[in-house]
């Protein structure tokens, strides 16, 4: 299933404005990447762009070239809508649908594609799903209620639980923890450990104790300054990155003498 | 037997705190006054002989005098402005209420004696005096509202996705201007316009349901895509890149994410839009015409319609002038039930229809 | 910024785009431009049935002195309606606007602001009843007393109507109807006044009525007028509430008061064009052509206001 995604020279544009460039990088199939760095660097739009998501703002394209197993995403017959059944994604805020019941929400992928599934069928795919996001013993009696009223972490754990319905190949995840309790935080980092064993995961996260507890690689993006593009700075394991980085600018931001 | 020891309430003192003290009315003070004035108006229109209006504006300027000078010398002219004003505007909205309650009273007070199972039931066909009914008229009110609303919803709801979800420059800006100055086109123009677009297309002097149905959509179509708009821009756009990151193609995630998600704001609008033209009697006049017998095809030669019905009852009586009359009255009754019901609906709609958090 | 601009702008367009997303968003678009069709059809339509009206020769016109001297007094008509409606409304209106967000107890504004509301959903057809009925009768005394002592202005010149059904009842009736409209707008923007700026003015011990004068009125002063203009617009296209309430058809008078008042345009077409026949038509499809552009260059001027006030407002 996981699969290794190696992105060459990409830059990525907001209308003229280039909002990231000249990324190298080489992301391996089951393990988590963390992409750290200050704020504005970039290291979301870059996370966007492995499943072009965002493409969806107006005005934004990228160059070079992202492959996936050999497959270049942004080939000329590429649907961005099959890049994105690849490539699932989780987002900063939870974001269950709110018209949809827990259960529905779990197979929303499938739902909302029309994809035909016997009863049977859906009902496993539900509680692998929620077993798969720790989820699954705290609503198994109530999953025809609505996913909002479940609490943030349980809700970030029911939009993990929808991402990985859809049997993607890479999860994103992007600051997937930012607007969770501590307790909440640390549950979803032992998912993550344990979704590596069948995903590539690849997180964006502001906190550099959470880079450093679940990943095996980082990336640390910077910016030279305002209006200036984003640049991958060092990608390294992360061993290496926290104790003995080979740039002087990330060990600058790691030991907080940033700015 | 011990009595009980009286102990005498203490008298608080004066708080002397720093907070400077103004002289203040006493707080039922202004009340009193203004009703003092109200009433001394009313005894000096009673003594002048004048009817209850005189005296309402006597009462109402004089109790606003009252107010104002106590206040001037006891609080000083600041403040008495203030009240002033305070009393202006509540008296603006008192003012208000004057042709609404009058309104209201005498629609029912006239309406209410045909507002019976004969109204309902009978067509005007072969009535010269007495009796017959609106059902005919009422029948085609709804068929030609029901017709204006299957053409609106589409293209106003379309649009309103287009603006929301797809225009970007030139053709956005151009589109949400027009649709707002569409806004403002007269009903009888759009009558005109429908009945000019059928004359080009079937000759002169027709008379059509479904021209009443297209000059009604003229109306309706901007009020629909406006307030479809500003729903669908409440929709949060996280949802719908949930929707994009699980493979869903845009088109899916409009149909199924966004509309699902605004269907209240939707459901109560599309009614609001509907009370809006549903009273509307001018393109009605110029397009489909009146009939006294039931038609119940649009694409058939003239219609009676609620409205129209009620004008002719009332400027076009027959003998029997009190008969017409009282059916227009009641006419114009049934059309503001008609109204509020929607209004009602659309309140309902949105309370019951909101995406639910169920916690 | 110089250094980051891109040195070939459009070398990516969104290569693959799947059937049903092109013909659902082919189809929003084509409703979308529909509507613009529409628009551009209500002129075309007008103009081609009105054609007739131009060209004829003045004697063929109703009147018998051409489409000018037809058309002029019912301007004069809608015009002055709809500008003593305005005059009578928007002072009202902006009062109602104030006492519904500023003054009226908090937790039964939202009902009274509804209520002000319910006025703009009676159909305009129950308003001519209602000015017939109970108004024009009710506003006999004053014209009578109007002709007596301001007649020496034009606009109170006697004799004084005995019916009651004068430009000046018209007017009326037509402040109540687009009162809801001016007073919605109004209290929209009185209730987007900067909450900071309001809050400074009260702790500089100002009383309500002078944090209103310094914080909210001179914010909401564009959209008053914006919400003026669309009640003007409303005023000047309002049709059978004029038609039933009117005595009208006279010709040109400034009165407002005597039994001769010319009619509007709007309400011109509906009490006519039901019997027109031949030319009569194209002479009422033009007088109504006139109403549109002048109802057009109104809504389009307050459009422009309240697009320029959401510009500058700085408020967010």
């Amino acid at each position: 299933m996981a699969k290794r995604i190696e992105v060459s020279d990409l830059n990525i544009y907001y209308g003229n404005f280039r909002a990231v460039e000249g990324v190298n990088i080489s992301i391996e199939p089951r393990s988590i990447t963390a992409l750290i760095g200050p704020s504005g660097c970039g290291k979301s739009t870059f996370l966007r762009s492995l499943n072009r998501m965002h493409e969806v703002l107006p005005g934004a394209r990228v160059e070079g070239k992202v492959v996936m197993d050999g497959q270049d995403l942004y080939g000329p017959d590429v649907d961005p809508v099959d890049v994105r059944r690849q490539i699932g994604m989780v987002f900063q805020r939870p974001n269950p649908f709110p018209t949809m019941s827990i259960y529905d929400n779990v197979i929303a992928g499938n739902r909302l594609n029309n994809k035909r599934m016997k009863k049977a069928e859906a009902d496993d795919l539900v509680e692998k799903s929620l077993r798969g996001a720790n989820l699954w013993n705290e609503v198994k009696d109530r999953l025809d209620r609505p996913g909002s009223g479940l609490s943030g972490g349980q809700q970030q754990r029911l939009c993990i639980a929808r991402a990985i319905a859809v049997e993607p190949d890479v999860l994103l995840m992007d600051e997937p923890c930012s607007a969770l309790d501590p307790i909440s935080t640390l549950a979803i980092e032992d998912l993550m450990t344990e979704l590596k064993e069948q995903f590539t995961i690849v997180i964006v996260t502001h906190n550099m104790q959470q880079a450093a507890r679940v990943s095996e690689s980082t990336g640390f993006f910077n910016l030279n300054g305002v209006g200036q593009p984003g640049r991958l700075i060092e990608f390294n394991p992360t061993e290496k990155i926290f104790s003995n980085p080979d740039e002087k600018a990330t060990e600058d931001y790691i030991s907080g003498r940033f700015g | 037997m011990s009595t009980p020891t009286r102990i005498a309430p203490e008298v608080p003192a004066r708080p002397t705190g720093p907070v400077r003290t103004q002289r203040r009315l006493p707080r039922f003070a202004p009340l009193g006054l203004y009703l003092a004035g109200l009433a001394l108006g009313a005894a000096l229109a009673a003594l002048t002989g004048s009817g209850l209006t005189t005296a309402v504006v006597y009462g109402v300027v004089l109790g606003t005098l009252a107010v104002f000078v106590a206040s001037r010398i006891v609080e000083g002219p600041r403040k008495a402005t203030d009240r002033l004003v305070t009393a202006l505007v509540t008296t603006a909205f008192g003012i208000a209420m004057v042709p609404l309650l009058s309104l209201v009273w005498t629609v029912l007070d006239n309406g209410l004696p045909r507002f019976d199972a004969q109204f309902f039931t009978n067509s005007m066909y072969r009535v010269v005096g007495e009796g017959g009914g609106a059902y005919h008229a009422i029948l085609g009110t709804l068929i030609i509202t029901a017709l204006a609303t299957a053409i609106s919803v589409p293209i106003g709801l379309m649009t309103a996705i287009y603006l929301v979800e797809y225009a970007r420059g030139r053709l956005k800006k151009s589109i949400t201007f027009f649709v707002d100055v569409m806004t403002g086109i007269p009903s009888i123009v759009a009558g005109l316009f429908a009945f000019a677009l059928f004359t080009l297309l079937f000759g002169g002097g027709v008379r059509l349901g479904v021209m009443g149905a297209v000059a009604l959509s003229v109306l309706m179509i901007p009020v629909v895509v406006r307030s479809c708009e500003e729903v669908l821009k409440l929709v949060p756009n996280e949802l719908r890149e949930a929707s994009y990151a699980l493979g869903v193609p845009k088109w899916r995630t409009v149909v199924k994410v966004v509309l699902p998600t605004a269907i209240a704001g939707l459901g109560t609008g599309i009614t609001l839009a509907v009370a809006r033209v549903v009273g509307e009697t001018a393109p009605l006049l110029v397009t489909v015409g009146l009939i006294t017998g039931t038609n119940l095809n649009p694409f058939d030669g003239r219609m009676a319609t609620l409205p129209v019905f009620a004008f002719y009852q009332l400027t076009q009586p027959g003998t029997a002038t009190q008969a017409f009359l009282d059916r227009a009255w009641t006419g114009a009754l049934v059309l503001i039930i008609l109204v509020m019901a929607l209004n009602v609906v659309a309140r309902l709609i949105s309370r019951f229809f909101a995406p639910k958090t169920g916690r | 910024m110089t250094a980051t601009k891109a040195p070939s702008e459009p070398t990516q367009k969104p290569a693959v785009r799947r059937p049903g997303d092109r013909i659902f968003a082919g189809t929003a678009k084509a409703s979308g431009i529909l509507i613009l069709l529409v628009l551009a059809g209500v002129a075309a339509f007008l103009i081609g049935e009105a054609i007739p009206a131009l060209t004829a020769p003045a004697e063929e016109i109703p009147g018998g002195e051409g489409l000018a001297a037809y058309i002029g007094p019912l301007i004069l008509g809608t015009l002055m309606g709809a500008l003593l409606a305005l005059l009578v409304a928007t002072p009202l209106a902006v009062a109602i606007a104030l006492y519904v967000t500023y003054y009226a107890p908090r937790r039964i504004a939202a009902a009274m602001g509804y209520v002000i509301d319910l006025l703009a959903a009676i159909p305009s057809v129950v308003y001519g009843f209602w000015g017939l009925a109970v108004l024009a009768p009710a506003l006999r005394p004053f014209h009578t007393w109007a002709a007596d002592t301001l007649g020496f202005i034009p606009f109170f010149a006697g004799p004084a109507s005995s019916t009651g059904r004068t430009m000046f009842t018209v007017g009326l009736v037509l402040a109540v109807m687009i009162l809801p409209i001016i007073s919605a707008i109004s209290r929209e923007v009185f209730s987007q006044a900067p909450a900071l700026h309001r809050e400074a003015a009260l702790a500089l011990g100002a009383t309500r009525w002078e944090m209103i004068r310094m914080a909210v009125l001179p914010y909401g002063k564009s959209g008053v007028i914006a919400g003026a203009m669309l009640g003007l617009g409303r005023a000047l296209g309002e049709t059978m509430a004029v038609a039933i309430v009117l005595s009208g058809g006279a010709g040109a008078t400034l009165t407002l008061i005597s039994s001769a008042n010319p009619s509007t345009i709007a309400s011109n077409i509906a009490l006519k064009f039901p019997e027109a026949t031949g030319i009569d038509v194209n002479t009422l499809i033009a007088s109504g052509l006139v109403l549109f552009v002048i109802t057009l260059g109104v809504n389009m001027l307050a459009r422009w206001v309240v697009n320029r006030r959401a510009d500058f407002s700085g408020a967010n």
